[in-house]
């Protein structure tokens, strides 16, 4: 069951999500180590594969560094879900398959560390401690595309494949 | 329903007869420009999934630039990486260390990229080619990976901030200035996810290089890209570069497109004007306050045009750089080099006791050839004062034309150009 990290303030910026002195790598497992360092030091200790953050408006701001979203999902993070995002954070999150949702309210809906369900298809996320559930703005059909293929670059690869009547490939890996 | 000029190019590239603001569109890029800094880590991306490929070496311009000449082994390595898979890809456009120059400014010449077309490049300054009337963009490692791949990047198709600037520039007031103008009036996010599109009678009298200044300095204001519809000038610059009318579209903004924002300006009222540190929106007028400079930096891919050059070259002229200042000139393309050259004005920099350095970014993003020291206090034709931005945190970056940096240099403090007859009119005043 997902747990929700709250980070509730407004203009969450890369530089918080992750530190340019981390910068040096782009390997996902090491960025990793140092996801939210400058906003909770202790994250990266409590999250789990498959958690959920919520914050507040604007997340992401700041530079254009894609780490920033490499660093959540390597530490495990499922989801951000906030009430909207920097343009370059939300692309490059769209970029990577990952999944930035946006939700009006969520904020106020939920207490960190409460369980809560995430129904894709249906838009919604439920808190499973009060019962409430509420919907994010529906995910673009594109974007979840991409996601399902693990990422554009993944996702153009697979439109190379269908158009050229090859067969689906085991997934390479570097 | 009616379009702007981006929102038709982008409709015309994404196989839609209409495109409106929010849609998701993926979009064909007709030129991908690579430089040396961002290549490498999308071609590793590629090289890690499979897909290492080209999607048309003809349509790749790699210019090396930000680190160039190399300034160390490991700037050395990324420009040998570039290098290398140009050569294996058979890219053509390959402009190398003397034959080229800052990438924006290289590209804008070649007659390459014309109106009508898309543009993506691993760097934020990509906007500046908009000026042609073209869609220019910045983008990320994994978009600039997709562009080699596949010629393709899928945009939101943004809204349009229309700016309408109106009246003629006062003598010693250029382009620099106006856009230091409305990125002070808009602010430094006042145009996020925005097109910009520059009209109007001062528009419409300004030359080619003043246009670039402009739209290159959109993302200054968080745009994502600015754009000047074609023109005679537009025609005459393509024409120059052996391009006929017949080789690309021309696109105009429908007399209903829509507009999020419209900003009016009286050109007439721009003064030459500085941004303080630590953002570009701080602007100020030139000379209010007396600051002390210690350097003065003429060059980038904002201002390092031979037009620049000559403004430099019209205060330096018979002056000194004053003592204590370090002033580096640098032009922003081997062929600006040259013509700097022919008609005197590297003579007349090196007269005044200014350094004439090679083609490069180097000094703009503080990693070499220039790079400012703690407590430094620079005058830039650059484009970012950000902290840290040319070097040292605690150095202090003012950003301005190439008149006021060149008077500035001269005085050893921030000055107004018009003090320093930059049209060849007036008095001397402050000599
Ligand atoms: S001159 Fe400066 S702003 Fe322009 S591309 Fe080079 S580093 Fe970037």
């Amino acid at each position: 069951m997902p747990t929700v990290h709250v980070f509730a303030r407004d203009h969450i910026n890369t530089d918080e999500i992750i530190p340019a002195r981390h910068l040096t790598t782009d390997v996902e497992s090491e960025l990793a180590k140092y996801a939210m360092e400058d906003y909770d030091k202790d994250f990266v200790r409590r999250v789990k594969p498959g958690d959920i953050i919520v914050a507040g408006a604007d997340f992401g701001c700041g530079s254009s560094r894609e780490h920033a979203v490499w660093a959540l999902r390597g530490a495990g993070v499922a989801a951000v879900i906030a009430p909207n995002f920097a343009r370059i954070f939300y692309r490059n999150a769209i970029n990577n398959g990952f999944l930035a949702l946006e939700c009006e309210n969520v904020v106020e809906t939920f207490m960190d560390g409460d369980p809560a369900e995430l129904d894709l298809t249906g838009g919604t996320i439920t808190n499973l401690r009060t019962g409430q559930t509420l919907h994010f703005v529906p995910v673009p059909q594109f974007a979840l595309d991409v996601q399902k293929a693990g990422g554009w670059l993944e996702y153009m690869r697979e439109q190379d494949r269908q158009q050229s009547g090859q067969p689906q490939q085991e997934e390479q890996h570097a | 329903m009616g379009m702007t000029i981006a929102e038709k190019i982008l409709a015309a590239h994404s196989g839609h007869d209409q495109v409106v603001p929010g849609q998701l569109i993926e979009c064909t890029t007709d030129w991908v420009l690579c430089h040396e800094i961002t290549t490498p880590a999308a071609l590793r991306m590629l090289e890690e999934r499979g897909m290492d490929r080209v999607f048309d070496p003809q349509k790749i311009v790699a210019v090396p630039d930000h680190s160039v000449p190399a300034m160390n082994i490991k700037a050395a390595k990324m420009y040998q990486k570039l290098k290398s898979w140009v050569q294996e890809k058979g890219i053509r456009h390959f402009y190398d260390v003397g034959r080229g120059g800052i990438a924006h400014v290289v590209l804008e010449n070649t007659g390459l990229i014309k109106p009508g077309q898309t543009l993506v490049s691993g760097d934020s300054h990509t906007c500046n080619a908009g000026a042609l009337g073209c869609f220019a963009t910045g983008v990320g490692s994994t978009d600039l990976a997709g562009a080699i791949y596949a010629g393709k990047v899928w945009f939101k198709v943004p809204e349009t901030m229309l700016i309408r600037v109106t009246g003629e520039l006062q003598p010693g007031v250029t382009p620099k200035d106006l856009v230091l103008e409305v990125i002070r009036r808009i602010g430094a996010d006042g145009a996020n996810y925005l097109v910009m599109e520059w009209v109007g009678d001062t528009i419409e009298r300004m030359d080619m290089e003043g246009r670039f200044t402009l739209t290159n300095m959109a993302i200054e204001a968080g745009g994502k890209t600015g754009i000047v519809a074609v023109d005679d000038t537009t025609r005459a610059y393509m024409a120059a570069r052996g391009v006929t009318p017949d080789q690309y579209t021309e696109y105009t903004s429908d007399p209903d497109a829509r507009y999020k924002v419209v900003i009016d300006l009286d050109a007439s009222k721009v003064e030459p004007t500085v941004a303080y540190p630590h953002i570009p929106s701080n602007g100020r007028v030139a000379g209010q306050d007396r600051i002390p400079i210690t350097h003065a930096y003429v060059g980038s891919c904002t201002n390092g045009r031979i037009g620049d050059l000559r403004d430099v070259a019209r205060i330096l002229k018979g002056r000194r750089v004053a003592d204590g200042v370090q002033m580096i000139v640098v032009p922003a393309t081997q062929a600006i080099w040259k013509q700097a050259a022919q008609e005197g004005l590297l003579e007349i920099f090196v007269e005044a006791g200014a350094s004439v350095s090679y083609p490069s970014c180097g000094a703009c993003l503080g990693m070499h050839s220039g790079v400012l020291g703690p407590g430094d206090v620079c005058i830039s034709s650059s484009n970012r004062n950000f902290v840290g931005r040319m070097g040292d945190p605690s150095a202090q970056i003012y950003l301005a034309s190439p008149a006021t940096v060149a008077a500035s240099a001269v005085a050893g403090y921030i000055s107004d150009p018009r003090e320093y007859n930059p049209q060849g009119q007036g008095t001397e005043a402050a000599d």
